[in-house]
């Protein structure tokens, strides 16, 4: 595929993700929209363009690795991988309900593709970090994501995995930092800011971008861009919107972890696939 | 039956309890809609910090306001109040017995469809066993009004835990309570029935079915499962023999352990317990998972007819 029709694709198959998000949360009553959709972009170009990964194969020693470390967005990930076939699409209707293999946060044990159990803020790139280890002890070519939430780099082990990836130039080990600027109680900057973001990351040892992480285009180059990097970490802040996509959801607080509404529901949907 | 949200309670008795005291603090961290606070945010915002996600500091800064007399209440939901800073709890309030209120909502199950991550299963075990710490779960709103009270007006670490679903309620607001004391909430004479947090209704429910059998149960409600009231253990090994505890936690090291410490010691009666059969749930409702792990009235009947041998 050439550069454009790349991106055109991605931003189709972003807005099948988006759509797959808000049925899954509506059908369950429960989950967390806004930080769902702020994460759909950069999850459908890692899904479906810039992972070695294998549906038919979830558990191949030689793919790579996702670790959603912001667990409650995971109607991301499900999404991307019934989209990919990892399960019967269907199952995206049984989200949070009892006997299902799609829990309320990650679990990597019940759900096919999934790569670590999640859903306590700031365990993730530790994580990361001993799987980029593996990886290169192993000389074994995979690599390692992980999403962060901006909130959750209020979590002080978030900076102690940090210092060690640096110590060990894991230039295998991908960050993204998801600033949609809000977390439960309010914004970021009135909670606990957590910025400047992009200088503390540098400090600590990690080579940085910055990106509109809504701008497909931005987000296949930084992609291409990062695999020259080496013998260090590499973040990527992505700057976002919290509900990106739906209208009364972007940038508002509450739809961290509401559900919508029937009538929330079309809205959602026909805003989505205009 | 009508139920009751016990965070609500707390969230109201907490700004009554800092209206009468300007010793009264709050720590958050970030959860603070869900763990009802936001009100004493309102009314005493120079007494009220929502220090982020970032529960070991929250610990901290609590540990620091106490050594100055302060009195804070750390807010949060029980997995990150009992386990993210536990070790923090331990050595920078416990040990110094300083006096600082842990106040967790979504314990047990009580979480459902966020799933086990959210589901503190370990809380009563880890917390019981440092030194120092007293440990409650009131059964119901009016309890919660009664106990948090109680816990703000002692000295020392005290670890309390709420639900997130609303519970039945059970008590009346002229119910009192007294920490460190088990309340017997109905009589009985043939096995006793001694159950913890949202599942004293459930032990109610069981009590009720037994009768209708003919078998006469009695209730215990242990809100404070340390320091345990070893007194009324003894009388219902002296009255019944025959005990079932009953608690929305793991089977191991919580209030069944207690009660079987005593009982074990003192050397006669049976004990059979209900709790989380030491596994990990999932996500689905509450109510459904109490079912599907045995935490309600059906199997505490079915313990009963066990230990009676029916
Ligand atoms: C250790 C821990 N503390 C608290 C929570 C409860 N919680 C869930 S999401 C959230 C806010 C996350 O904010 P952010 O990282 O910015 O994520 P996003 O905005 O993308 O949803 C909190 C506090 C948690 N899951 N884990
Ligand atoms: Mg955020």
């Amino acid at each position: 595929m050439d550069s454009y029709n790349k991106v055109e694709y991605l931003e189709k198959k972003a807005k099948e993700l988006r759509k797959t998000i808000i049925d899954m949360i509506y059908h369950a009553q429960s989950g967390h929209p806004g930080g769902s959709l702020s994460i759909a972009d950069i999850v459908t170009a890692l899904y479906f363009d810039e992972l070695n990964i294998d549906p038919k194969n979830p558990k191949w020693e030689e793919r790579d690795r996702v670790i959603l470390s912001k667990g409650h967005v995971c109607p991301a990930i499900y999404g991307a991988l019934a989209m990919k076939e990892y399960f019967p699409y269907e199952e995206i209707y049984t989200l949070r309900k009892i006997n299902s293999r799609l829990q309320g946060h990650p679990d990597m044990k019940k759900t096919p593709g999934l790569d670590m159990t999640t859903g306590s803020l700031g365990q993730g790139l530790s994580v990361g970090v001993g799987m980029a280890i593996a990886a290169k002890f192993d000389k074994k070519p995979y690599r390692t994501f992980v999403i962060l939430g901006d909130g959750e780099l209020q979590e002080g082990q978030v900076w102690e995995a940090a210092m060690s990836a640096a110590k060990y130039k894991l230039d295998n080990l991908i960050a993204f930092v998801d600033v949609n600027n809000l977390q439960v109680d309010g914004c970021c900057d009135d909670i606990m800011s957590v910025k400047p973001i992009v200088p503390k990351w540098k400090d600590f040892g990690w080579e940085v971008f910055e990106i509109d992480g809504h701008n497909m285009e931005a987000i296949v180059k930084t992609l291409e861009e990062i695999k020259n990097v080496k013998g260090k970490p590499i973040c990527i802040v992505m700057n976002t919107i919290k509900g990106k996509g739906v209208s009364y959801m972007e940038g508002v607080c509450k739809w961290h972890g509401q559900a919508p509404n029937t009538e929330e529901y079309n809205i959602a949907i026909e805003e989505i696939m205009r | 039956m009508e139920k009751k949200g016990t965070r609500d309670a707390f969230g109201e008795v907490l700004c009554e309890l800092g209206r009468e005291n300007d010793k009264i603090f709050v720590i958050d961290a970030d959860i603070s809609a869900s763990t009802k606070t936001t009100k004493f945010y309102e009314l005493f915002p120079d007494r009220a910090f929502d220090i982020g996600i970032a529960e070991q500091n929250a610990a901290g800064i609590a540990a620091g306001l106490a050594t100055t007399g302060k009195i804070p209440f750390i807010s949060t939901y029980a997995v990150f109040g009992s386990m993210r800073m536990l070790e923090q709890i331990r050595t920078s309030i416990c040990y110094p017995n300083l006096n600082a209120k842990i106040a967790v909502s979504h314990g047990g199950l009580t979480p459902g469809n966020d799933g086990p991550t959210h589901q503190a299963i370990e809380d009563f075990g880890i917390m019981r066993s440092i030194p120092n710490m007293t440990v409650i779960m009131p059964g119901d709103y009016y309890a919660v009004k009664k106990l948090v009270r109680k816990a703000a007006e002692m000295y020392g670490p005290v670890y309390l835990r709420f639900t997130r679903d609303s519970i039945p309620v059970i008590y009346t607001p002229e119910d009192e309570f007294e920490i460190g004391k088990g309340k017997r909430i109905k009589e009985g004479n043939d096995i006793s029935i001694i159950a913890i947090g949202d599942m004293v209704y459930a032990a109610l429910q069981a009590a009720e079915k037994l009768n209708e059998m003919g078998i006469s149960a009695e209730v215990i409600d242990m809100h404070t499962l340390k320091p345990l009231d070893a007194d009324i253990v003894k009388e219902a090994i002296d009255k019944t023999g025959k005990i079932i505890t009953v608690e929305d936690h793991n089977i191991i090291n919580g209030l069944g352990s207690a009660i079987s410490e005593v009982v074990a010691e003192t050397g006669k009666g049976i004990v059979r317990r209900v709790g989380i059969n030491d596994t990990f749930a999932e996500s689905g409702e509450y109510t459904l998972l109490l079912e599907k792990y045995g935490l309600d009235s059906n199997n505490i009947v079915i313990k009963a007819k066990e230990i009676l041998r029916l």
